[in-house]
């Protein structure tokens, strides 16, 4: 089968032309060595099938960005059979850029000229055939949205010869220089050497790594001036203008677009900021409102509220062995429960609802097996409570991650970035780092993968790493809780200011751990910002629908092999002993995840939860651990244990029950809990979002990683504890952060020179 | 020597004499079609005064001021 790349600028409708030529064919995969994806598929539309592969949007094939070498080696190393480069007719200039450059390679080449249909609405009109005749080789008008010209495009493509010799625009300015180089190349019998002659010109990192080649560069440079890169980037560009005159007529008078006027409201001097948070309190609140748009609270102002289920009468059917035998009723409290539900929490709901069936069904058929105690619950508490509990988050991380697709595809997010980078530029990153990061309130993992936004990659690497304190929807359960417990035993009367102070201290920890990696381990220039703020547009419903079909393979697969297994081991270490006797829930305090709890409460002390506890101090160690699964775990281990010291115990759906039993039973001191929450939110995060980081992160860097998240979470834990119990060690703490700040600004002035800790990379 | 974009109020036009800079940011600003000879708007600056938007070769593109301080300029006639 025969191979075609596509290739294309960022937001010139190249994943719609994929979409539509591959269809269902399509798959996802990761390129060598890094995390861009590489999505192949099969045209079957013509006279013989086709391999289609999408290379990565990109403007130019400079050496900077790994999409640009991803596409270079591509197309210069595995040979395809031909490239189907798509241009955005409506900004031909810019597009061409990139045509022009692959022109230069030895491969055959065809020139989708997409959005003919827009083009057409400006008033404008663009002449193909003059067009094909200036490059010299085909190009067919498609509109890849309305899949018009995409069989007339494939069919001139398939019947493009085997061969093509690389030419180069730039020829007849340049042809001194040009020459030299080529002859370098030719010599060595390399392909594409024209290609590689223009791009030693420019003085290509890539092109100039050995010494024989920049010995080359040294003599053209001295013959024809030292600045070629400036001559070549402008001699491709007056080239353009030349040809795209004459195939290009524009309309008298251009009209003031929709997408002026949308972006002129949007990007507003005043208003941009209050929208732009309007737009993202609705994100969220359709994600994980209990109550859409505040429905029964308004009800509830106005003196009558909405009935609940209780109300109704059904509330009975609702328990958990009644909803096997009540469908509807069961099915309707997904939608509505004295308020409606946001589309998050009602999909949330669904899913549950048939994962608690066939719970069910799988604990009514191990009963009826009559399996061993140890194998029914390892069947039921291990594998099918660890993998519901980890499908459980895939509604809202679905909801979300549409919604901030619908933003992205729309362009929306481009501009969000040029209004926030002034704020994100202090600490070392770019606008487009905001994003992920308020994602990340939501969900980790689909804040984690939306990085691929960021072109960096110490300022991604760095994003990814704090995005977990940026506490998530699981980890409010430990806030509510813990909180609550502080507040009914200490006499505080204010748990949102608690839980306020809490979210605040996650985000100031993560600024402050942005400020020290990229001035220490994660050093480098800010990345510049610039970037292309593509016209608004209405996003392709297909296409969203096969991101999210993509997501969710990907997420299930990995709930299904790295997650799986690690909750089935934690599953193992509190139902055995270390004699390899099966215990149940109720009897952990003999089990060999408490030994090791106990093993590592000394490590704690600094945070307050640790030797100064009393016999069952170990219990906050533990939840540490089975939080990893999923961090809503955290209170169902006090609420084991709590059940254990009280009898006839009865938690509550808040859990601050459970906080109060085990505040009693350990002589843990308020600062020591809220070390306890703020160690928790900085740590590991749950395995799900483990798995996404390794996967997301450059290779190498997950171990650094997760060592970053136990000592960060650690220090925060040890400042929350003593700062909390003796306010003078603040001044300790200030002491030590103002010694460490001058050591690493005076050694980034190259003031002092510190031993370095790392193997010295090799050249 | 020409006044440089950043120094652009919003509105004003002008034609690239120059670009200087090196490595990366010299070579993005090459491929977005920052050269010598492009005729640049300044659109607008965002709320916070900085990143600035300009229309260039028929498309927004959005730097920074530091970036579009390597940018020298001159009046269009």
């Amino acid at each position: 089968m025969r191979t075609f790349a596509l290739a294309g600028n960022p937001n010139s409708g190249k994943t719609t032309l994929f979409n539509a030529l591959t269809g269902s064919t399509a798959h996802v995969g990761n390129w060598p060595g890094v995390t861009v994806d590489k999505r192949e598929g099969v045209y079957k539309g013509g006279k013989e099938h086709v391999e289609i592969v999408d290379l990565p949007g990109i403007y130019s094939l400079s050496p900077y960005t790994p999409e640009e070498v991803i596409a270079r080696n591509f197309i210069l190393d595995e040979h395809p059979d031909g490239i189907i480069n798509i241009v955005d007719a409506t900004n031909l200039e810019r597009n061409l850029y990139l045509t022009t450059q692959l022109l230069e390679m030895d491969v055959p080449v065809i020139v989708a000229l997409n959005m003919m249909d827009a083009v057409d609405k400006q008033g404008d009109a663009i002449d193909a055939p003059t067009l094909e005749k200036r490059i010299g080789v085909p190009v067919v008008p498609i509109s890849a949205l309305k899949e018009t010209g995409i069989k007339e495009l494939m069919e001139r493509a398939i019947a493009m010869p085997a061969k093509r010799k690389g030419e180069t625009v730039l020829r007849s300015a340049l042809a001194g220089p040009i020459g030299e180089a080529e002859k370098y190349f030719e010599d060595r019998e390399a392909t594409s050497p024209v290609f590689h002659a223009v791009k030693l010109l420019e003085g290509d990192e890539l092109e100039t790594a050995s010494k024989e080649a920049k010995s080359i560069l040294a003599g053209v440079q001295e013959k024809y001036g030292k600045d070629l890169e400036a001559v070549i980037a402008d001699e491709r560009y007056k080239y353009i203008s030349a040809n795209f005159s004459t195939a290009k007529k524009k309309a008298a008078k251009p009209v003031l677009t929709k997408s002026d006027k949308a972006d002129r409201i949007l990007t507003h001097k005043v208003w941009s900021i209050p929208i732009f948070i309007v737009i993202l309190f609705f994100v969220f609140h359709l994600t994980f409102s209990e109550d859409l748009f505040y429905i029964n609270a308004i009800a509830s102002a106005a003196g009558s509220p909405l009935p609940t289920m209780d109300d109704l009468g059904w509330g009975a059917t609702l328990g958990d062995s009644e909803i096997y035998s009540n469908f509807g009723v069961a099915l309707l409290a997904c939608f509505y429960d004295g308020a409606v539900f946001s589309p998050g929490v009602i999909l949330t709901n669904i899913l549950n609802l048939v994962l608690n069936y066939i719970t069910y069904g799988i604990g009514l058929g191990v009963e009826a097996a009559g399996a061993a105690d140890w194998a029914a619950s390892l069947i039921n508490d291990g594998i099918v409570g660890g993998i519901t509990a980890v499908l459980g988050f895939l509604p809202q991380i679905l909801t979300l991650f549409l919604f901030f697709s619908i933003l992205e595809d729309t362009g929306y997010m481009a501009r969000v970035a040029f209004i926030l980078d002034r704020i994100f530029r202090r600490f070392g990153l770019s606008g487009r780092a905001f994003m992920p990061m308020i994602m990340g309130f939501g969900c980790s993992l689909p804040a984690m993968i939306n990085t691929r936004t960021l072109a960096d990659e110490k300022e991604r690497t760095a994003t990814i790493r704090v995005i977990p304190f940026f506490s998530c929807g699981a980890k409010l359960p430990i806030l509510t809780a813990i909180a609550g417990g502080i507040c009914r035993v200490w006499g505080f009367d204010n748990v949102d200011l608690i839980t306020y102070a809490m979210y605040l201290l996650g985000i100031i920890t993560a600024i402050v751990s942005v400020i020290i990696m990229r001035s220490t381990t994660m050093r480098g220039e800010t990345p510049p910002f610039i970037m292309e703020l593509p016209a608004y547009h209405v996003p392709g419903l297909r296409n969203l629908m096969l991101h999210l079909w993509d997501k969710t393979k990907h997420f299930v697969k990995k709930a299904f092999t790295i997650i799986f297994a690690s909750t089935v081991l934690i599953w193992f270490l509190q139902s055995f002993t270390w004699n390899w006797t099966f215990i149940g829930a109720d009897s952990m305090q003999s089990s060999i995840l408490a030994s090791i709890g106990q093993l590592l409460q000394p490590i704690f002390t600094p945070l307050g939860f640790g030797s100064q506890l009393n016999e069952y101090g170990w219990v906050f160690a533990v939840a540490a651990i089975t939080g990893l699964i999923a961090k809503e775990n955290v209170i169902a281990t006090f609420s084991v244990l709590a059940a254990m010291l009280v009898a006839g115990f009865e938690g509550t759906e808040e859990g601050v029950e459970e906080a109060v039993v085990m505040i009693n039973a350990t002589g843990i001191t308020w600062p020591a809990l809220i070390a306890f929450i703020m160690f928790n939110m900085t740590t590991i995060p749950c395995f799900a979002a483990c798995a996404t980081a390794k996967a997301e992160l450059p290779k190498g860097k997950f171990r650094w990683t997760v060592l970053f998240w136990i000592v960060t979470s650690y220090i925060v834990g040890a400042v929350c504890y003593t700062v909390l119990s003796w306010w003078w060690t603040l001044f300790i703490w200030l002491a030590v952060a103002a010694v460490f700040a001058t050591i690493v600004i005076l050694r980034n002035r190259g003031k002092i020179k510190l031993p370095s800790l790392r193997r010295k990379k090799r050249a | 020597m020409g006044k440089l974009l950043c120094n652009f109020a919003v509105g004003e036009k002008g034609r690239i004499v120059s670009v200087s800079g090196e490595g990366r940011v010299r070579r993005r600003l090459f491929d977005m079609g920052v050269t010598p000879g492009a005729d640049v708007t300044l659109v607008k600056k965002a709320p916070l005064g900085d990143p600035l938007e300009v229309t260039i070769r028929g498309y927004q593109l959005t730097l920074r001021k530091a970036e579009a301080e390597c940018v020298e300029m001159e009046a269009v006639k």
